[in-house]
């Protein structure tokens, strides 16, 4: 039995499974004569989900049956040749990715019922579009080689810039004299972006792979550079990662491209993509640069602190529904930043936490505007009110995912954002203070949200009437909800799981917050003898 | 000493295409208009067995001539690429050139004369060698590009390719006369002995960016681009894929053999003349393509750039930076053909699309040249997992080993640049809405190598890259003197 299991490859399939679903879509299209009919849409969501469904059902069975969360290193690991030369495809996960595969396994099938009724035009390109997103995102977290990971990394923009690119919302704008459709220049705002800062890391991964000779990254992560480079190094990488984030100031492609895209792309972007930067963080820049983390980690700090206080007032003053729970995203991702460049365990694992967190509360609420949005064709706050009366079910679950994001201690927003801020108190009580701060104004928007659109006397005297969840929306909300609560109120497992690897990582920077303590001495020693 | 004639198996692919050639003259004549076909095929089939011609590289001495030729890997890759792509294009030309009633038999003849011209330019060690290549190739496009001769831009295109040609050619002698007088010598391993020495006449520095600057001109880098636009735009669209494709490939070996072969001394006079037309190019073609209207003109401004990152592995001057070069321009013709052969598929009734709108909301209509098309500008962007990106991959790690941390980084902002305008195109195709319907009869040869050219730059990153990378590495090595 256990040697069946060790011949299959595991990560492999979890991540080409949906390829295949999409090829068989592609294929049913293909038969049906290339037109994108009624028969062809159908069969083309039926497809989506059970091959979404399966890869979830796979990654539980992997997850809970073959992954040892107690061992120390990558498992499942699988390796063939690849490129040569110490490039070679191999994937294996450990107690870091394990889970934000399961994340993307869960958001995934979600993310299609999400836009089962909601996307009417070419839904085979939708689905085929998502399934290949499913993919590239899969492969992002279990790749072990730098080369692998970079490419699954690029290749998740192509499928998005289509998802905003097409199935956005409508509306045009103006720039340079040309009238341009608003989903468009998002669209192509998330791709540049992203493309100038992965382009930078990828010169940073041609210098590795010369230094060290392969692009390995269980070998990477034993190697040990030298200070100098590692600074050159880590602010390539963080170029890319901070977009991905996406950090202050880099992350105003991150509004225009949640405001533009579908509900099932808001939730993916938010629930999945924004993880993908601070997985990065977590998995090369702090290990394998710590002289440079703890070098850079002040200027982290400053960043995180603006995101978090700057972005939560920005949110605060927002019209549009998905706009504020955009730059909320941005707030709630500096508490991430700010975690992880603690150094500490707590920190650490606070931020690992808090991004699984935000994967369920953030892609809850975007599937809430989505469901307010596809009832009334607006994302306006102004438009709504009074809907507490009509909407009785989605009024608790809507309060529910405010709370959770606020951070309500008993869901899963609190445990993130105390672990972080008991991580930032032990190094920096400012920044501690000022993250305080932001957790305040995340109440306020997020109360203001609540109250403008539930309770506030409806614009109109006589509101068209809002139909309540119906059983597809009730069952989507509620797996979240039950995340959102189990880990909010059962958080010690999962802890346990990111533990394990975080600690050395921890380790690792507290040795280089010594090195770089001690130089300091010297210097001032030298110093002192000077004189 | 050894004979001459003894030398003969070095040139048997070009003594081949040669006799095939002056065949293919005398039957045209004699052939009826609608029997070209089997012509074109007939031609095909010869530079395919040229390719079988093509010797391998021999255990002793590898030139032959008198110094004049080498039969080493890199001549041999590069042959059997010219070849390949030569026999591709001339084989997608067919069914454009039957709908405009174009269709004569001095083509194919012209291909294969060209073609024997590009075989020398990547197989000659000799400035004499390399000028005949460079000239019996050129005067060959010159006249392709003015093939549509009632069209008065295809030939105001052959006249400005012409005149600008014959300029740079002018260059090219100018330069060769230089470097012979200093060196005494039309050998690159006479010249590169010269160079290598404490003091090296400061005209062969001289001869050297003439000849730079010639060569440049031939593989349309920036600032001796400008013939470029106009000469795609205004020749019928299967010549512009060939020029756009099996020249540039031939120019850019020879450009390699000559830095590497004739001049390694002196490297550090022409790395930064490389370094800055390599800038100029990336920048010029990401630049300008943005504003293009016409699809052939933007594929102009796109080789411009490409060119750009292909030299940026030359301005290294190492084995891995040759190496970069051949994988880079390889895949580059891999989607050069592929982008050409959905460029001709855009035929309406009334006659052939060129302009970029046309291609509007082709997802909908045509959601299979859709797809062709938008992988390949992908690809052509440098997105992976599209093969293109491995071509990028590679030129800048061989910058990045050579410490041109400075050339990557503006190839990396270039490169952003030019995605912007590769998603333009993609955004026409997915997200405008439809025009009218491309005609749907095509030839199958057509639609073969557009689809052949997109599975290729897909599947490319399982099975081609690895093996790609090792041939290219060890063409490059045959360059360089045993160690």
């Amino acid at each position: 039995m256990v040697e069946m299991h060790a011949s299959v490859p595991w990560l492999s399939l979890i991540t080409f499974l949906p390829l295949v679903g999409a090829l068989m879509i592609v294929l049913r299209r293909a038969i049906a004569g290339g037109e994108d009919d009624e028969a062809v849409a159908i069969s083309a969501r039926q497809v989506a989900l059970l091959t979404s469904t399966f890869v979830l059902v796979i990654t539980t069975f992997v997850y809970f049956s073959l992954f040892d969360s107690t061992q120390l290193g990558f498992q499942l690991v699988e390796t063939s040749g690849w490129l040569g030369l110490g490039i070679g495809y191999k994937l294996g996960v450990d107690g870091i990715s394990v889970l934000f595969v399961f994340l993307t396994a869960f958001i995934m099938p979600i993310c299609i019922l999400a836009s089962w009724t909601s996307i009417t035009s070419r839904v085979a390109d939708f689905m085929v579009a998502f399934l290949v997103l499913e993919t590239a995102i899969m492969g992002v977290f279990t790749a072990l080689d730098l080369v692998l990971f970079y490419v699954y990394f690029e290749a998740s923009l192509i499928p998005m810039f289509l998802i905003i690119g097409i199935w956005g919302s409508p509306g045009t704008r103006e720039i340079f004299g040309r009238t341009v459709s608003n989903r468009v220049y998002a669209a192509f705002k998330f791709f540049l972006y992203t493309l100038l800062g992965s382009l930078l890391m990828l010169i940073a991964i041609l210098a590795m792979y010369l230094e060290v000779g392969t692009t390995d990254i269980p070998t990477l992560l034993t190697h040990e550079f030298a200070p100098e480079m590692q600074r050159w190094l880590w602010l390539a990488f963080f170029a890319s990662f901070a977009v991905k984030m996406p950090m202050w100031p880099v992350h105003t492609w991150l509004p225009d491209a949640h405001v533009q895209a579908p509900t099932g792309g808001s939730i993916v972007l938010a629930a999945i993509l924004l993880k993908m930067g601070g997985y990065g963080l977590i998995r090369f820049s702090l290990p394998m640069f710590p002289d440079a983390s703890v070098a850079f980690a002040p200027l982290v700090f400053a960043l995180s602190v603006i995101a978090i206080v700057y972005t939560s007032l920005v949110a605060f003053a927002q019209e549009d529904m998905k706009k504020l729970i955009a730059y909320s995203s941005v707030a709630h991702m500096g508490f991430v930043t700010m975690g992880l460049f603690t150094g500490t365990q707590q920190g650490i694992d606070g931020a690992l936490f808090q991004m699984l967190s935000h994967g369920f509360i953030s892609g809850a609420l975007f599937l809430c505007v989505g469901i307010l949005y596809e009832r009334r064709h607006t994302r306006d706050i102004a438009a709504y009110g009074g809907l507490v009366k009509q909407m009785k079910m989605f009024a608790f679950f809507f309060l529910f995912f405010s709370m959770a994001n606020v951070g309500l201690p008993g869901l899963s927003g609190f445990i993130g954002e105390i672990l972080t801020m008991i991580g930032a108190f032990q190094v920096n009580t400012w920044v501690a203070a000022l993250a305080a701060l932001g957790m305040i104004l995340s109440a306020a928007y997020g109360l203001r949200l609540y109250r403008e659109v539930m309770y506030d006397p409806p614009r109109d005297e006589k509101p068209e009437p809002m139909a309540d969840l119906n059983r597809r929306e009730l069952g989507l909300i509620t797996a979240l909800a039950a995340m959102t609560l189990y880990l909010g109120v059962n958080p010690s497992p999962t802890l346990g799981v990111f533990a394990v690897p975080t600690e050395p990582i921890s380790e690792a920077f507290a040795e280089a917050t010594e090195r770089r303590d001690g130089v300091d001495e010297t210097h001032v020693a030298q110093g002192g003898a000077d004189h | 000493m050894t004979q001459p004639l003894s030398d003969i198996h070095i040139l048997a692919p070009e003594l081949f295409l040669a006799i095939a050639a002056m065949a293919a003259l005398l039957v045209g004549v004699f052939l009826k208009e609608d029997r070209t076909k089997e012509l074109t095929w007939a031609g095909a089939v010869c530079l395919v067995l040229a390719c079988a011609l093509v010797p391998r590289p021999p255990e002793g001495p590898l030139s032959g001539f008198g110094g004049a030729f080498s039969a080493d890997t890199f001549s041999q890759f590069g042959r059997i690429a010219v070849f390949l792509t030569a026999s591709v294009a001339l084989l997608v030309s067919q069914a454009f050139f039957r709908l405009e009633k174009l269709l004569r038999p001095e083509y194919i003849v012209l291909v294969l004369l060209s073609s024997i011209g590009m075989a020398l330019m990547v197989t000659a060690t000799d400035l004499i060698s390399v000028y005949l290549g460079v000239e019996l190739q050129s005067l060959c496009v010159y006249i392709m590009a003015t093939l549509n001769r009632d069209s008065r831009r295809s030939t105001e295109a052959g006249l400005k390719y012409f005149v600008l040609g014959a300029l740079s050619s002018g260059f090219l002698l100018y330069g060769a006369s230089l470097i012979y007088g200093f060196t005494g010598s039309t050998q690159f391993a006479d010249i590169a002995s010269v160079g290598a020495s404490e003091t090296s006449p400061v005209g062969l520095t001289f001869g050297l960016v003439f000849f730079i600057s010639a060569l440049a001109f031939k593989v349309s880098a920036a600032p001796f681009h400008m013939w470029t636009p106009d000469v795609y735009e205004g020749s019928p669209t299967p010549v512009t894929a060939f020029l756009a494709a099996a020249p540039k490939l031939a120019g850019m070996f020879l450009f390699g053999r000559v830095l590497v072969q004739a001049f390694p001394g002196l490297i550090d006079d022409w790395q930064p003349v490389l370094w800055m037309i390599a800038a100029a190019s990336m920048a010029i073609g990401s630049l300008s393509a943005i504003v293009q209207t016409n699809i052939k003109r933007l594929m102009a401004y796109s080789s411009i750039g490409h060119m750009g990152y292909a030299l940026i592995g030359l301005t290294a001057g190492t084995e891995a930076g040759v190496s970069g070069m051949i994988s880079y321009m390889t895949i580059y013709v891999v989607m050069t053909l592929g982008v050409f052969a959905c460029i001709l598929t855009m035929r309406r009734a009334e006659g052939m699309a060129e302009n970029i709108s046309d291609l509007s909301g082709l997802a909908q209509t045509r959601p299979g040249l859709a797809v062709m098309f938008s992988a390949l500008f992908l690809s052509l962007a440098g997105i992976p997992p599209l093969l293109g990106f491995f071509a990028k991959f590679y030129v800048f790690l061989a910058a990045v080993d050579a410490g041109l941390l400075v050339l990557a980084i503006v190839g990396v902002v270039t490169s952003v640049i030019s995605t912007f305008y590769y998603l333009s195109v993609i955004r026409t195709i997915w997200m405008a809405e439809p025009t009218s319907e491309f005609v749907r009869e095509q030839n199958p040869f057509v639609q073969l190598t557009a689809s052949g050219s997109t599975f290729a730059v897909v599947a490319g990153i399982i099975v081609l890259v690895g093996p790609l990378a090792g041939i290219a590495a060890l063409a490059a090595r045959s360059l360089f003197p045993a160690l």
